[in-house]
C-alpha cells in the first residue's frame, strides 16, 4: 500500500498534492464558475498537459524543448481534422464547387481531398494519429539529434527552428492547411455537438481525467530506475554512458513521451475551443508552454500544471486592461522565475508552505524494504 | 585504420593492446602502445602529467577513437564497439574526478549503476527487490559507505565520493577496473582504506590504476608501466621500474 503510493503520487504529500489538484479542478472550480469562464480553465488545462511534459524533458531530462507548440499542434490538427470532415459533409457544403471537402480547400480551388486528410475520416484512426504522429515526428528529431550527441543549447534551437519552420508550412499551404486562419467552424464529434454547453461542461471533466491520469502515468515513469536514470543524466552523462546505457535512447523515450503528452493536451484543445491554428504551434506559444513550467517549477508534475492555470489567469486579466504590456510582463515573470525561483512555484510552496506539508514530505517507509522505493525526491 | 582482428595473435592475456596510436590534430597522445594485462592483475601506469595515461583509458573505454592499433579484451575487439557495449563486455572505468550523482541518495547511485534493466523498457520495468537491496547493501559496506546510504550523494566528503564512483563500478562486476587516479586529494588514512579496499576487491578480476603517489602504487602494484610521451618507457616489478635511470629522468627525478 504505501509502496503504491510511494509509486505512483511520490510519498504522502505527493498524494496529498495530487487529491488538492483533483478537488481543485474537479469539484471547487466547477462549483463556482460559470459556464464561459470553465471553458477558459478547461483551455488552460489543457496547457497544463505541455507543463507537465516539460517536467519530464526539462526537469528531469534536463532537456529543454523550445519547440512543445509543435506536438501539442500536430495533436490538436489531427482532431482538428476528423471534426473538419465531419463538418464538412455533401450536404453541409452543398453550396461550394466541390462539395464535401473543407471550405478553405474549396476557396483554394482544390477539388479532391488530399491523400493524407482521408485517414481521419475514421475516429480510430484519427485518436492512434493524434498520439502516433507527434511521437513519430518526436521521435525523428530527437534520434537525429540524440544520437549525434547534440544536445543542450544546441537542441533548444533547433527544436525552436522546427517550430517556426512547420508554423510557416502551414500558414503557406494554406489549400491543404487552412493557412493562417487554421481549421475553424468545427461543429460535431460523431453527430454530438461540442459548442454546446452541456459538451463543454462534458469536455472540461474529460480533459481533467486525462490530465490528472497523465500525471500519474509520468509519476510512474519518474519513479522507475528511468526516473532515476534521467537525473543521473542531467548530472553526469558521461557516468551513465560509462555506466553501461545508450543514453541517446533514454533521452528519445523521454522526448516521446512529452511530446505525446502535449499532442494529447493539443487534441483536448482543439475539441474544447472548437478550432486550431498555427498560432499555437510556433516559437511564441512554444515559449509560454515553458514558462507555464518555470513558474509552477519545472520539478513538479503537480506545480506545472498550477504554473499553467496561474499563469493563464493573470494573462487573461492583464490582456484584457493592458495588452501591450503582457508580453513584458510575460519575459520578466520568465526571467524571474528562472533566477529567482528555479523551483517555481512547487519550490515555494515545499519551503514556505504550512510545516506539517513538509513534515509528511517524507517518503513513507515500506515494510518489505526497509529504504523504500527509488523515489526522487523533490517529486511532488 | 583499426588492425583487422583476425591478423592479430590470439592471446591469453585479459587485455591486449596492439600498436595503439591517437593522434589529436597531428599530435601523437599515444604512440605506438602495446600493453598486456593479465588475469587477476593489478596494473598501476604511471608517468608525467601529459604523457597519454588517461588518454589510454579513454581509448579503452571507447571515450575516444584510436587513430590506428587493437584493443582486445577476452580476444574480443574493443575499438569498433560503442560505449556502452564496452562496459556490456565487462570493462569498468572510473573518471579522474569524483563522477557521481550529487542529486540522487547513495542508494540510488548504486541502483542507477545495478547492472539490470539497462535498455529503455527494462529500465522502466525493473524493481528494486530485496536481491538487488541486498547487493547495494553489500557494495556500500565494501566501500565505507553502509550508513549514509539514504543521504544524497552531494554532501560526502571528496574521499567518500571516489569511493562511491568505485562501488558504482563494482555492482556491475566488471572483469577489469579502471581507475584514474583513485587516492588523489584523499588523507592518508583514506589512502591506506583505499589500498585495503583495491586488495580486497580485486579477486577474480583485474584492474589498470593511474597513480602518482609512490607508496600507494608499490602496496598494490603488482607491475608498473611508465609512460612518457604516448609511448612505454619502461615496464616491470616496481623495484625494477625505481631503479630505472629513465624513469628517474622523466620522472620520479621531479
Ligand atoms: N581530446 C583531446 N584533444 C586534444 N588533445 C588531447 C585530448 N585528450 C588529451 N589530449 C592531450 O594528450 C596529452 C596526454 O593527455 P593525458 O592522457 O590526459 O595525460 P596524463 O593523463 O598522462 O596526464 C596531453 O598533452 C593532452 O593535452
Ligand atoms: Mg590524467
Amino acid at each position: 500500500m504505501n509502496q503504491a503510493v510511494n509509486k505512483l503520487f511520490g510519498g504522502l504529500s505527493g498524494l496529498v498534492g495530487f487529491l488538492l489538484l483533483a478537488g481543485l479542478i474537479l469539484i471547487v472550480l466547477p462549483g463556482v464558475l460559470d459556464g464561459f469562464r470553465l471553458n477558459l480553465v478547461g483551455k488552460y488545462l489543457t496547457y497544463a498537459f505541455v507543463a507537465v511534459s516539460l517536467v519530464l524533458c526539462w526537469g528531469y531530462g534536463g532537456i529543454l524543448s523550445l519547440g512543445q507548440g509543435i506536438f501539442f499542434g500536430l495533436g490538436g490538427y489531427c482532431m482538428a481534422m476528423f471534426l473538419k470532415l465531419e463538418a464538412s459533409s455533401p450536404a453541409n457544403t452543398a453550396i461550394q464547387t466541390t462539395p464535401g471537402i473543407p471550405d478553405f480547400m474549396d476557396w483554394n480551388q482544390i477539388t479532391a481531398l488530399p491523400w493524407f486528410w482521408k485517414p481521419f475520416y475514421s475516429l480510430p484512426l484519427t485518436l492512434i494519429a493524434i498520439v502516433a504522429l507527434p511521437t513519430l515526428f518526436a521521435w525523428l528529431i530527437s534520434f537525429a539529434l540524440f544520437k549525434r550527441r547534440v544536445g543542450g543549447v544546441y537542441f533548444s534551437i533547433i527544436t525552436q527552428a522546427i517550430a517556426s519552420i512547420l508554423t510557416i508550412l502551414i500558414v503557406g499551404q494554406q489549400g491543404y492547411t487552412g493557412g493562417i486562419n487554421g481549421i475553424t467552424d468545427l461543429r460535431t464529434l460523431l453527430g454530438w455537438d461540442i459548442r454546446t454547453d452541456e459538451a463543454k461542461w462534458v469536455l472540461y471533466f474529460v480533459t481533467c481525467a486525462l490530465l490528472l491520469g497523465v500525471i500519474v502515468l509520468s509519476r510512474l515513469i519518474l519513479t522507475s530506475k528511468l526516473g532515476l536514470l534521467l537525473v543521473a543524466l542531467r548530472d553526469q552523462e558521461d557516468r551513465v554512458r560509462f555506466s553501461g546505457y545508450d543514453v541517446a535512447n533514454i533521452k528519445i523515450f523521454i522526448f516521446c513521451v512529452a511530446a505525446a503528452i502535449s499532442a494529447i493536451g493539443g487534441a483536448m484543445f482543439t475539441l474544447q475551443v472548437g478550432f486550431m491554428s498555427p498560432s499555437f504551434v510556433g516559437v511564441v506559444p512554444s515559449i509560454e508552454l515553458v514558462i507555464f513550467a518555470a513558474v509552477g517549477g519545472r520539478y513538479s508534475l503537480i506545480g506545472a500544471v498550477y504554473g499553467a492555470l496561474l499563469v493563464n489567469a493573470a494573462k487573461t486579466m492583464f490582456s484584457e486592461s493592458f495588452p501591450e504590456l503582457w508580453l513584458y510582463l510575460m519575459g520578466g515573470l520568465f526571467i524571474a522565475a528562472v533566477l529567482l525561483f528555479p523551483r517555481g512555484i512547487a519550490g515555494l510552496v515545499e519551503r514556505y508552505g504550512p510545516p506539517a506539508m513538509a513534515a509528511i514530505g517524507k517518503r513513507l517507509p515500506v515494510p518489505a524494504l526497509r529504504r523504500g522505493a527509488p523515489a526522487v525526491r523533490s517529486a511532488k | 585504420m583499426t588492425t583487422n582482428p583476425s591478423t592479430a595473435s590470439n592471446t591469453d592475456f585479459l587485455l591486449a593492446i596492439e600498436d595503439l596510436t591517437v593522434s589529436f590534430d597531428g599530435f601523437k597522445a599515444v604512440n605506438g602502445l602495446n600493453l598486456y594485462v593479465d588475469r587477476e592483475e593489478i596494473r598501476v601506469i604511471i608517468g608525467p602529467n601529459g604523457a597519454g595515461k588517461t588518454t589510454v583509458l579513454d581509448l579503452i573505454c571507447g571515450k575516444t577513437r584510436a587513430t590506428s592499433g587493437s584493443i582486445r579484451f577476452h580476444n574480443r575487439e574493443l575499438t569498433r564497439l560503442a560505449e556502452h557495449e564496452i562496459v556490456w563486455a565487462g570493462v569498468g572505468r572510473k573518471f579522474q574526478n569524483p563522477a557521481i550523482y550529487e542529486n540522487l541518495t547513495v542508494a540510488e547511485n548504486l541502483v542507477v549503476s545495478y547492472p539490470k534493466g539497462r535498455s529503455v523498457f527494462g529500465s522502466l520495468g525493473f524493481r528494486r527487490d530485496a536481491t538487488v537491496q541486498t547487493r547495494v547493501e553489500e557494495v556500500a559496506e565494501a566501500v565505507f559507505l553502509q550508513d549514509r546510504l539514504d543521504e544524497p550523494a552531494g554532501i560526502l566528503s571528496h574521499g567518500q565520493k571516489q569511493w562511491l564512483e568505485i562501488g558504482m563500478l563494482l555492482i556491475q562486476e566488471p572483469e577489469l577496473i579502471m581507475l584514474d587516479e583513485p587516492v588523489a586529494g584523499m588523507s592518508v588514512r583514506e589512502r591506506q582504506q583505499t589500498g585495503e579496499l583495491l586488495a580486497r576487491i580485486c579477486q577474480g578480476r583485474s584492474m589498470l590504476i593511474i597513480e602518482h603517489d609512490m607508496d600507494f602504487v608499490r602496496s598494490i602494484a603488482h607491475k608498473v608501466t611508465v609512460m612518457h610521451q604516448g609511448k612505454i618507457l619502461v615496464e616491470g616489478s616496481m623495484d625494477k621500474v625505481h631503479d630505472d635511470p629513465r624513469v628517474k629522468e622523466v620522472y620520479l627525478g621531479h
